[in-house]
């Protein structure tokens, strides 16, 4: 009975995170994105450099030119839990972005950039973004932990024990694949792109990506497919780059705990013995 | 802090300090000599936990704050240079931010159990009083401090809540325009709620020495819900006490990490990740999951001022419970009746609280108005017709009884 009681609590209990956490239920008619495998997926993830790497030729080459991500410096390239190039190869990447500076009798002058700098950003400022593109391209600093879609119960409530975390990945390889022709009846505005997976399936962005658009030289695929799962794990390094360290750190940590739980149970026994 | 100290020091500095300041004894008689009920069970480690929980964000939050910018334009980028550049401070931010879930999944814990076993009643009032204080600067806190990160939900959070002052009559504007220091939430909005973010935490650990000291004062209650009455009732805190939260501390600690280590954004909304930007209104605004059964009521209740009175009263109400319950056992154990609508009374909480997360329409509408006048009914119309109706379970004669059965 008491047991049952306790049992009964718990799930209750349980169902506080249950009501919390699928905020991001009523996004506009999304489709569920598909769930790729992820390296860095789970309690002992990792990224997996050359993906990083591969990811990172993408942004280089392609995202850039529109998009931001000015948390992210040239130093970071060269990051333990990163793509793993080295100081030198960071620097030398660094060394091909011109940097706006001041001189020393404040002139502004244009440099080379250098491993502290910050990746710059395309455009001038948010306005000269917006009105080139009509809607200014979102900043990648964060973006993959700012795109998620609904799991629907019960599967969020799973994800809690199956440590799904990977919404955001998912939903951005999908979207790089997502491009289509608009379904019959579809009124598509002017400088809309039909994307199946982008809520309301308007999305701004003209589709990115094309089969060999960027060449792997590491014998990988050049499929949009190959590309969508790339660019997504190297915005997931981007928005979360010490997700290494972190799962590392937390299997040290539950060792510990579970230890010395044992012990503190077994020390508490000894104690109330003579209570009970 | 019950009666006279039996601590006598043998250590010679520790006699001397004790003659002039008493802290040894104090100590002593709180944490150490302070009997507690034989029979508690885990339930009541959660006071413990609280405590840990307390110190944990304190320790946490002031060394986010020597690296935090409160500042419209650098807030935002400060959280993520925390994440990025600071040593360890992506451990620091997410043991803080979880760190705010967990305590309030502890509270309400303690909460519950406080209302299960009837903890609230005679000679516990003011116990149970400063609870409810410290449940409101909690909430007002975890809101403050969830504006700081200023992103998306922050902001828009900060707009609707502080909005809702609006609705009072007269000088509702007037009020949320002072409110927020300007005619908008901004930066002296942001600075504010940072200065206040940081002071009431150390409100809350003044007014939990004073929950402490009433505590003390009156004695735990427990399972049974029967005062002590001799000494074969209790146990000395230390060491029977202190392993037992010690215990329970390192397994909440368990749940703890799995959300900070291995699902550290599962209870956060990804918007949050987008900087606050005042042109653009989320397709949703939703408060944390602690919020959400009071969000519920909020929009349960057609009218915006009636809303706002429905959504304080339904926090203040607790204060009354004490008076509102008006049966004289105090233990559900044995009270047959109350535990059946207290069970409906949790349900009815997690209810609105899925229904905070669901738009204001159809059939969620209906369910809210359902569970919120439940919520209230429970309060005000069960709770004290049940003192006179209910027909009660016989109380255990002692507390050793009640765990020992006929051996004692």
């Amino acid at each position: 009975m008491s047991m049952q009681r306790t049992i009964f609590a718990l799930v209750l209990a349980g169902s506080f995170f249950a009501v919390a956490a699928p905020a991001s239920a009523q996004l506009a008619e999304q489709v569920a994105p598909p769930r790729q495998k992820w390296s860095f997926a789970g309690p002992f993830g990792k990224y997996d450099q050359a993906q990083l790497q591969r990811g990172f030729k993408i942004y280089r080459e392609v995202c850039s030119n529109c998009h931001s991500a000015e948390m992210l410096s040239f130093r970071n390239l060269a990051d333990v839990g990163g793509p793993g190039f080295s100081e030198a190869q960071a620097e030398a990447v660094a060394a091909e972005y011109k940097i706006k500076d001041l001189d020393d009798q404040g002139n502004q002058i244009e440099r080379a950039g250098r491993l502290a700098d910050h990746f710059p950003a395309p455009f001038a400022n948010e306005l000269v973004a917006k009105a080139t593109y009509g809607v200014p391209p979102p900043d990648m600093s964060t973006l993959a932990k700012a795109r998620s879609y609904s799991r629907g119960f019960p599967w969020w409530v799973l994800d809690m024990v199956t440590q799904y975390q990977e919404q955001g990945p998912d939903y951005i390889a999908a979207y790089i694949n997502g491009y289509k022709d608009p379904p019959k009846g579809f009124v598509l505005p002017q400088n809309g792109h039909y994307n199946e997976y982008f809520p309301g399936h308007n999305t701004a962005m003209p589709q990115p990506l094309q089969d060999g658009q960027v060449t792997y030289d590491d014998g990988t695929p050049q499929t949009v497919q190959q590309y969508g799962k790339d660019v997504a794990a190297f915005l997931m390094w981007v928005a979360e780059p010490h997700l290494d360290a972190r799962k590392r750190i937390g299997f040290q940590v539950f060792i510990f705990l579970i230890v010395f739980a044992g012990l503190l149970y077994f020390t508490k026994k000894k104690v109330w013995s003579d209570v009970h | 802090m019950s009666g006279h100290s039996t601590y006598q020091p043998t250590n010679p500095a520790m006699q001397w300090l004790e003659k002039r300041l008493p802290i040894g004894g104090l100590i002593h008689s709180s944490f150490i000599a302070y009997p507690t009920p034989r029979n508690l069970n885990y339930w009541w480690t959660f006071g413990g936990i609280l405590s840990f929980m307390l110190g944990v964000q304190i320790l946490t939050g002031i060394i986010l704050a020597m690296h935090y910018t409160p500042q419209v334009d650098l807030a935002f980028k400060s959280v993520e240079a925390i994440m990025r550049d600071v040593n360890f401070g992506w451990l620091l931010r997410y043991l803080h931010s979880n760190g705010a879930a967990m305590f309030f999944l502890a509270v309400y814990i303690h909460i519950f159990r406080g209302m299960y076993y009837g903890s609230y009643k005679e000679p516990r009032e003011v116990l149970w009083i400063l609870g409810v204080i410290l449940y409101m600067l909690m909430m007002a806190t975890g809101f403050m401090g969830y504006v700081l990160v200023w992103g998306q939900m922050s902001f828009w959070a900060a707009t609707v809540i502080t909005n809702l002052f609006s609705a009072i009559p007269v000088v509702g504007d007037a009020i949320v325009t002072w409110l927020w220091g300007g005619f908008a939430v901004g930066n002296p909005t942001l600075n504010r709620f940072y200065a206040l973010h940081y002071l009431l935490p150390f409100v809350i650990a003044g007014v939990v020495v004073l929950h402490v000291w009433a505590l003390h004062v009156a004695g735990q209650n427990n399972p049974a819900g029967i005062e002590p009455k001799s000494d074969k009732d209790t146990v000395p805190f230390t060491p029977y006490a202190t392993v037992k939260d010690g215990f329970l501390i390192v397994c909440f600690c368990l749940l703890y990490a799995w959300f900070v280590f291995y699902i550290p954004n599962f209870l956060g909304h990804p918007d949050n990740y987008i900087p606050a930007n005042p042109a653009v209104t989320p397709s949703e605004i939703v408060p944390e999951w602690y919020y959400l059964p009071f969000y519920a009521i909020l929009r349960s209740i057609p009218n915006k001022l009636l809303g706002v009175i429905a959504l304080f009263s339904s926090i203040g109400i607790l204060a009354f419970l004490p008076w509102l319950d008006t049966s004289k056992v105090r233990s559900a154990r044995y009270r047959p009746l109350y535990r059946q609508f207290f069970w409906l009374f949790v349900i009815a909480g997690i209810g609105l609280g899925w229904l905070g997360t669901k738009p204001p329409e159809g059939i969620y509408v209906i369910l809210a108005r359902v569970l919120t006048f439940y919520y209230f009914a429970f309060f005000l119309i069960v709770l004290p017709l049940l003192g006179i109706f209910e027909k009660t379970k016989p109380l255990p004669n002692s507390i050793s009884e009640s765990v020992l059965g006929a051996k004692a």
